[in-house]
């Protein structure tokens, strides 16, 4: 079957495109064929009921999937118009470019002020003391944690609430000022007030980073993101614009997967 | 002979305790109206069974810990013992034997009294046993019945026997800690005997060894009780040369099974690695003598040290840190493999290399394993002895050259306690303070190793 692609959607400058990508683990096919392309301007939301390959098809988009001896991917995808997979790409490079949040929070068990300069002292972004400061500070204000944590910066990032720390990743990925940010399920582990301030937080940081969002909640989906692909089965059956895939979609799964048949 | 046939009893009497009451439970289970008891019929079974076998059980353990004096006082209450000789070693040895013909371990005696005291012996034997075997049954029989006179159709036998079940388990760990504080408390009593002849000040910072088991018991040399250079050669040997190989091979071992190892290696290398730990410190005894102290010597004759050592804290201290391998790296392992893999995926999507990411995110996070596991192979090399006295001497030598023989804690409590002196003399008790040092240092590693694992558990929960 061949994924249906609203024909309403602007043609925008992809920053991201993956096209015919497959991930197999071992021989099991996990994603089939998927093609997207992934705009600066919008967030993306990926949904589908578990198991349907989504967060499979997001850790390929900055090779986390390499950490798993057994997978392999096939296809190309493209960053700026660079394949990923490339052995001239370095993962280190990429990474650094694509961040990702997880899940389940997981900050270092390191002072807060470590978590945040640890990328940028990695990368070699700072030239000083000062300056890796003022990284620290810019990134947790963005990340709307400053007011909150500016007195304690040398605690244990372990030691906040599931939502600081939720945003504390969000701030450690912004630190090195990626292009793309990828959040596999961030708010699966947060009770419904750190979900809106990581929502809040995606508004505002939406249009400056390309921002793809894999969530089991739909309404956090139309909350959140103007475009969304729905993956099923390991394939994407349907993308287009946030607003169109849930009052309009063109697949039938699609409408019984919102609609609550399964899922 | 007799415990065992006791004890067989015992279980006997239990188990037809078990089958009664498990019977009677059924009886209750069948008249009850609504068919249901407040326990399993089991478990008014297994309560009826514990109550004639712990009983029994430790009747038993007091029994043969007392009999053996019964019999021999009922023998020489005889007519037969009156002409034995009155005290001592003769006196013993005659009853020995008439003990051993009575049992049938050995088959005449030597000495002609003995052989009178053979028939007293064996009724008194009988007497004995039969006694034991009335007093096991009546013993079983009392506690069964008060057991199963309690069974009721609403008895909560299951509260009871879970509330056995746990004394059973809270004796059975008792044991551990009451081994150690008898230990303790022998070495404590040994070590004050010997204080009270040297000064404590002397013995702990004294910086010459030579006890002489031949001088005179009374009024010792402090002098030559000087341990300072037997804890000098013990931490210079296991907690600094042999630390110095084993720390970071076994990191490095740890660190490449858990992170880079094909899953087939690791199958090989880390059960090879395990068995390295099993190998009886006396073989390192040997490689450490025959190969690596000869080489060492060699190496030093080469690069022009004039006559040295063939015995050397450098070849024990490397033996040693070879046989510690094992321990550092296998709690390194569990401990990096415990650390969250949401950790490593934080860091790798951060872009850091695979070695930025467990230099600066597992190791830290692993850390607290780590150094409990550095801590415990620390302890266990301070008290390793074979090594020492095969590679290192007993020569105590206070030097901080390598290339020296020297010796350890351990190695002289060996040579004090196999020495010539008499068990109370001080060259001899001197062992005992050693070791109560040496138990008293391992002890406060066991612990600080603890409490850090402890204090740092939930860093990354």
């Amino acid at each position: 079957m061949v994924t249906v692609v609203h024909d309403n959607i602007e043609q925008t400058e992809a920053k991201m495109s993956a096209r015919d990508v497959s991930v197999f683990y071992g021989s099991k096919k996990a994603i089939d064929e998927v093609s997207i392309d992934i705009p600066t301007e919008y967030v993306t939301a990926f949904i589908g009921p578990s198991g349907c390959g989504k967060s499979t098809f997001l850790r390929t988009l900055n090779r986390m999937n390499d950490t798993i001896p057994s997978a392999r991917v096939e296809g190309d995808i493209t960053l700026d118009g660079q394949d990923i997979y490339s052995p001239k790409l370095d993962v280190v490079q990429l990474r650094a470019r694509v961040g990702m949040v997880f899940q389940k929070p997981n900050p270092f068990p390191k002072s807060i002020y470590d978590n945040i300069a640890y990328g940028p002292k990695i990368h070699g972004l700072a030239e000083g003391k000062d300056q890796l400061d003022d990284i620290v500070e810019k990134s947790l204000k963005r990340a709307g944690l400053w007011e909150e944590v500016k007195d304690r910066l040398q605690d244990s990032g372990t030691a906040l609430s599931g939502g600081q720390q939720q945003r504390l990743c969000i701030a450690r990925a912004i630190a090195v000022d990626p292009e793309v940010i990828l959040m596999d399920e961030p708010c699966s582990a947060l009770d419904p007030i750190a979900t809106a301030k990581i929502e809040e937080l995606i508004a505002e940081l939406s249009g400056r980073f390309a921002i793809v969002i894999v969530t089991h909640s739909m309404q956090q989906a139309a909350r959140v993101s103007q475009r969304t692909a729905f993956f099923h089965l390991g394939k994407m059956v349907e993308y287009g614009r946030t607003s169109d895939i849930f009052t309009n979609p063109h697949e039938k799964r699609t409408q019984d997967y919102i609609t609550g048949r399964y899922g | 002979m007799s415990p065992i046939i006791l004890l067989l009893l015992a279980l006997g009497l239990g188990l037809a305790g078990w089958l009664a009451a498990r019977a009677r439970a059924w009886a209750f289970r069948r008249e009850s109206p609504d068919g249901r008891l407040s326990s399993l019929p089991t478990y008014h079974a297994w309560y009826v069974a514990l109550w004639i076998v712990i009983p029994v059980a430790l009747f038993i353990v007091v029994w043969s810990a007392i009999a053996p004096g019964l019999v021999t006082q009922s023998v020489l209450a005889s007519p037969a013992a009156a002409d034995l000789p009155a005290f001592g070693f003769q006196r013993q040895t005659i009853l020995n034997e008439a003990r051993a013909v009575a049992t049938g371990a050995a088959r005449a005696v030597f000495n002609p009294q003995a052989q009178e005291l053979v028939e007293p012996y064996r009724d008194a034997l009988s007497r004995f046993n039969l006694i034991g075997i009335a007093v096991t049954v009546l013993i079983a029989f009392v506690g069964g019945t008060w057991a199963f006179l309690r069974l009721k159709p609403d008895f909560a036998a299951r509260n009871r026997v879970e509330r056995i079940v746990m004394a059973i388990l809270l004796a059975a760990s008792l044991v551990a800690i009451l081994t150690t504080i008898g230990i303790l408390a022998s070495l404590v009593f040994e070590t004050v005997r010997f204080f009270g002849m040297v000064s404590p000040i002397d013995f702990l910072f004294g910086t010459f060894w030579g006890p002489d088991p031949m001088s005179s018991a009374d009024n010792p040399d402090g002098s030559r009780y000087g341990a300072i250079p037997l804890f000098w050669g013990t931490i210079f040997i296991g907690a600094i040369i042999a630390m110095i190989v084993a720390i970071p091979l076994g990191m490095m071992s740890a660190i490449y099974l858990t992170q880079y190892a094909d899953p087939k290696v690791r199958a090989w290398v880390k059960p090879a690695l395990e068995i390295l730990a099993g190998v009886p410190t006396v073989v390192y005894g040997y490689f450490a003598a025959l190969t690596i102290a000869p080489a060492i010597r060699d190496l030093a004759l080469q690069a022009g040290v004039s006559n040295p050592s063939s015995e050397s804290a450098l070849a024990a201290g490397l033996v040693m840190g070879v046989m510690i391998i094992p321990f550092v790296s296998s709690m390194a392992d569990d401990s990096i493999a415990a650390v969250p893999g949401a950790m490593r995926d934080g860091s790798l999507a951060m872009g850091a290399t695979q070695s930025e990411t467990i230099k600066k995110v597992m190791i830290p996070a692993a850390l607290p394993g780590i150094v409990a596991g550095v801590m415990l192979a620390v302890s266990r090399a301070i008290g390793e002895t074979m090594i020492v006295v095969m590679a290192a001497s007993t020569a105590a030598n206070l030097s901080a050259n390598p290339l020296e023989a020297m010796t350890t804690v351990t190695v002289q409590i060996v040579a004090m306690l196999t020495g010539e002196g008499s068990f109370d003399h001080p060259a001899t008790l001197s062992a005992f303070a050693l070791g109560f040092v040496l138990f008293m240092v391992t002890l406060a590693l066991n612990f600080i190793a603890l409490r850090v694992v402890k204090r740092f558990r939930e860093a990354y929960e």
